[in-house]
């Protein structure tokens, strides 16, 4: 098939960019998005000029580095998977698609479609761990039983990939989906029962200092994510925030 | 061939006490003087993130390096089925040394005993360990951890997390590392990248990496260099790997001194989606732990299979006595369970006979029914259910396969389009993983004085083939629980060294070269892409080096790599500047060394006169086809001394040495 790109490109942070039309032909259903990309970048190489670049990794859903805006949704038109996992399928013949970065004041662009999500890593630093030495001799693993409701909730949690998406998804550029859920695995779990306070109170402080906006419920983010986490972790980040707040 | 004798340091004693009694001999170094000690970590996958983060908390000054932008990103993540450990909470006859006896069996004798004997002792460990960290593992309904079974083994000892146990895991060592990144015990380089070990004296002093956004060369110096890169599989342009994955750390060290060990033993793992066309950039693996539930099989007749092929015929419309569930018929004892080698073997074979499935012929069924309606009756009656219709038992034996395997079944759809519910899943053969690796000592030590390489990046726990969700379990033993004993034995003799300056003629020389090298990619201007080469080395490597290899084909890949080699560097296009992000030349300088070890892996298998797990040799194979192998000429490590050119490498052994287990034909049957 046939179809029209329109691509960002921006040479470095400090530049302005701009969309820059592309056609592209005898494109296949069964490519993913990202071969796309990639026959897109060899012509280009082919032709002299610079490849658009791009985050990727895995290919295959899980390591959260992909973060393209197309068509104006995050990861695409398709509702549970990452850009990678998007085929061409997904398109008609004669389409254009619109491909650009997450637009985030917290995600200043790179180059081209590459932002700079180290104010992810920051959230995360600032707690969302348990502290426990890793060198050293902690309980049998299984003298603490957990409910599996609990565990399984846990779990849905922790499967966030920390792509931006909910970021990206949202009018206000809000990071709460994805903090949420780092405050949600631990706060549903005894172990990390006992620093819940802390984290919470911690996590959400870096939140707002890397210039994420605000939560108005709007719910754009749990529709995009590629993981289905729920929002109801913002429900619980929230309860967790208002109790530690008491307590503080 | 100049031949050496490799020292293991494996220590003295009976097997169940050398660990034991060689972390209370080793030197300590104190908390105050681990202040004063730096050390670089490479990579921050499990076995990287792991060590940063221990060492770290013993009191280290850890630098941390990956390519990616986060260290959350290494492509541990995307490990599926689990991880072992012999806890035997299942009561099902577990124990350390059936764990330790199972990894050296699927290896095929071509591991060293005491780092597999000392790999299962401390798996116990990181279960106990994650669990605290809050790494939510799955669990039964009375609260206590479940576990699953995987190939070559005939107990439960898996743990796992959905099909995301490595995402589960690698996010419990990235957190566990956050702690001391806030701290300030750990400084972070992301989007950066090794391109080369610095030596002062003979010993590991540092690296000289290249800031990927900025382009810039920065000089990284440390008393010690951990090397957690992982793997090499992209050498065939296909495989499971992430796109990013290379083998430029390891490389550079070999080329600066460090041996590199068994090349040639790779990973092909039987259950991946097949290849669909030309346009494929990456293979996606489904979970070995799907081979619990699922059957393998292909039609018995070649006209169904062609049938098949041209679309003319549907898997759901063969009848059960017309398929050849050919796991179950030719290894009766194990089945669908056997290990990766002999599954992704067998699997090619039927192929090869001409009863492949799909429309390039490389693909064989994976079906879920009969496990479908096995779990569907069992739900029924636990759910009360008198007598139920056929249609209300499939739709409760999908509910419990979608719990188990929800995520896997997802991806596949996504990928080849149809419900993997409803009709068999087509899978074939694809790289995974790379046994092979820098050389290492009993305490992962390289052959370089003060580099060390942890989990996938060397070579000594998995011998010839590596078990299924044991690698997660090496990563972390590795990083949390083996380096970090063993290097402070190294680094109790630097207590008094201080810092190590970075203004040295050891670091100009490296850092020259590495500009130099930058220099010549990008000034050749050539006429073809770096993926050009990329997959002309990758049709090499699967044609002439995959799944079964012969004397004949591995000397002409040996020559077509040496002149691909000589094209890139003579034609390769670099587009953009060196000083900015630049994808393609981050691609150029790993597939360049790429084009070195693919000579060196196929001069390996060249050597190798047998066949042992994941390296098999056309001339060496029983009537019934399984691997021959040779212990008498071939139980030995293969370590390659670099010499300028692979071909001219010079080859080392370590002879290994089996006082605990008796060496036996490995039988699945």
């Amino acid at each position: 098939m046939k179809i029209y790109l329109k691509i960002w490109r921006q040479k470095n942070p400090s530049t302005k960019g701009a969309m820059v039309a592309y056609t592209l032909d005898g494109i296949e259903a069964d490519m993913s998005f990202l071969e796309m990309l990639d026959v897109l970048n060899e012509e280009l190489i082919s032709k002299n000029e610079e490849p658009v670049e791009f985050d990727h990794d895995c290919r295959e859903g899980i390591c959260g580095t992909c973060s393209l805006m197309i068509n104006g949704r995050p990861h695409g038109p398709d509702t549970m998977i990452t850009a990678c996992q998007l085929h061409m399928r997904s398109f008609n013949d004669g389409d254009t698609i619109a491909i650009e970065p997450w637009r985030a004041k917290a995600f200043p662009v790179i180059k081209d479609l590459i932002v700079d999500r180290s104010s992810f890593d920051r959230i995360q630093q600032a707690g969302g761990y348990i502290s426990v030495n890793t060198s050293g001799r902690p309980v049998d693993a299984n003298a603490i039983p957990i409910e599996k409701e609990a565990a399984d909730a846990s779990f849905n949690a922790a499967t966030c990939i920390g792509c931006g998406a909910c970021v990206a998804a949202c009018k206000n550029a809000s990071a709460m989906l994805f903090t949420s859920a780092k405050v949600s695995q631990f706060a549903l779990l005894p172990q990390g029962r006992v620093e819940a306070t802390e984290r919470v109170m911690n996590m959400v402080r870096q939140m707002d200092l890397e210039g994420f906006g605000n939560c108005t419920n709007t719910g754009a983010c749990e529709v995009e994510c590629p993981k289905g986490i729920s929002l109801e972790n913002i429900a619980r980040m929230n309860r967790e925030y208002l109790s530690a707040s008491v307590k503080g | 061939m100049i031949m050496g004798i490799l020292d293991s340091k494996v220590p003295k004693g009976p097997l169940a006490d050398k660990w034991t009694k060689h972390k209370n001999e080793i030197d300590l170094v104190n908390p105050a003087n681990k202040r004063n000690i730096d050390v670089i970590v490479v990579g921050t996958g499990l076995a990287g993130g792991s060590a940063a983060a221990t060492l770290s908390e013993l009191g280290y000054n850890v630098k941390t390096f990956c390519y990616q932008d986060s260290p959350r990103r290494a492509h541990s993540i995307a490990a599926q089925g689990g991880v072992n450990a012999a806890k035997n909470y299942q009561g099902d006859g577990d124990s350390v040394y059936r764990l330790f006896y199972d990894t050296v069996k699927g290896g095929d004798y071509r591991s060293r005993e005491a780092n597999v004997h000392r790999l299962a002792e401390v798996s116990t460990n990181i279960i106990d360990q994650c669990v605290a960290q809050g790494v939510p593992f799955a669990r039964e309904y009375g609260g206590l951890l479940d576990n699953r079974s995987f190939g070559g083994v005939l107990v439960s000892r898996t743990f796992y997390a959905k099909g995301q146990t490595g995402q589960q895991l690698l996010l419990g060592a990235y957190a566990a590392m956050n702690r001391q990144i806030q701290r300030g015990k750990i400084k972070s380089y992301t989007r950066h990248e090794m391109l080369d070990i610095v030596l002062v004296d003979g010993k590991a002093r540092g690296i000289i990496a290249r800031d990927l956004v900025s382009g810039e060369i920065e000089r990284h110096s440390g008393h010690a260099v951990v090397l957690a890169t992982g793997g090499y599989g992209n050498l065939f342009f296909l495989s499971t790997y992430c796109m990013g994955a290379n083998v430029m750390a390891a490389w550079k060290a070999h080329k600066r001194g460090a041996y590199f060990a068994n090349p040639c033993f790779t990973q092909i793992h039987p259950t991946c989606i097949p290849v669909s066309g030309d346009h494929q950039s990456k293979l996606t693996l489904m979970s070995e732990s799907l081979r619990n539930d699922g059957r393998i099989w292909v039609p018995k007749n070649l006209e169904d299979a062609k049938a098949i092929r041209e679309g003319k015929l549907k898997p759901t419309e063969i009848a059960e006595e017309e398929r050849d569930y050919y796991l179950e018929r030719r290894y009766p004892a194990f089945g669908n369970l056997v290990p990766r080698d002999v599954a992704s073997r067998a699997a090619k074979e039927r192929c090869d006979a001409g009863y492949g499935v799909n429309k390039t012929g490389e693909a064989v069924y994976l079906d879920f029914d009969a496990a479908i309606m096995r779990y569907g009756r069992e739900k029924a009656l636990t759910s009360g259910m008198k007598n139920p219709d056929d249609a209300t038992v499939r739709k409760l034996g999908e509910e419990v396969v979608e719990a188990k395997y929800g995520n896997l079944f997802q991806m596949y759809e996504k990928i080849v389009d149809q419900n993997p519910y409803k009709t068999p899943m087509m899978i074939y053969p694809a790289v995974h993983y790379t046994m092979g690796g820098l050389w290492v000592d009993y305490n992962l030590m390289t052959t370089i004085p003060g580099c060390y390489a942890a989990g996938e990046a060397n070579f000594s726990d998995h011998g010839a083939n590596r078990l299924g969700a044991s690698a997660l379990m090496q990563g972390l033993a590795d990083g949390y629980f083996v380096l970090p004993y063993t290097i402070g034995d190294y680094l109790s003799k630097d207590i008094r060294t201080g810092k190590i300056p970075t203004e040295s003629p050891e670091f100009d020389e490296a850092e020259k070269h590495v500009r130099e090298r930058i220099d010549k990619l990008m000034s050749t201007k050539g006429t073809h892409s770096v993926d050009y080469y990329h997959k002309k080395l990758g049709k090499i490597m699967w044609n002439k080096c995959g799944m079964a290899r012969n004397a004949k084909e591995l000397q002409e890949a040996m020559d077509e790599i040496a002149e691909l080699r000589k094209d890139f560097w003579e034609n390769v296009k670099v587009p953009g500047t060196p000083d900015s992000k630049n994808q393609e030349l981050e691609k150029a300088g790993r597939v360049a060394d790429f084009l070195e070890l693919g000579e060196l892996f196929a001069k390996d298998a060249l050597d190798r006169n047998e066949s042992c797990g994941g390296h098999f040799r056309e001339e060496y194979q029983t009537p019934e086809g399984e691997a021959l192998r040779d212990d008498e000429n071939y139980q030995y490590v293969a370590a390659w001394e670099y010499q300028g050119d692979p071909s001219k490498a010079i080859l080392h052994k370590e002879d290994l040495v089996y006082e605990n287990i008796e060496v036996k034909t490995r039988s699945y049957k």
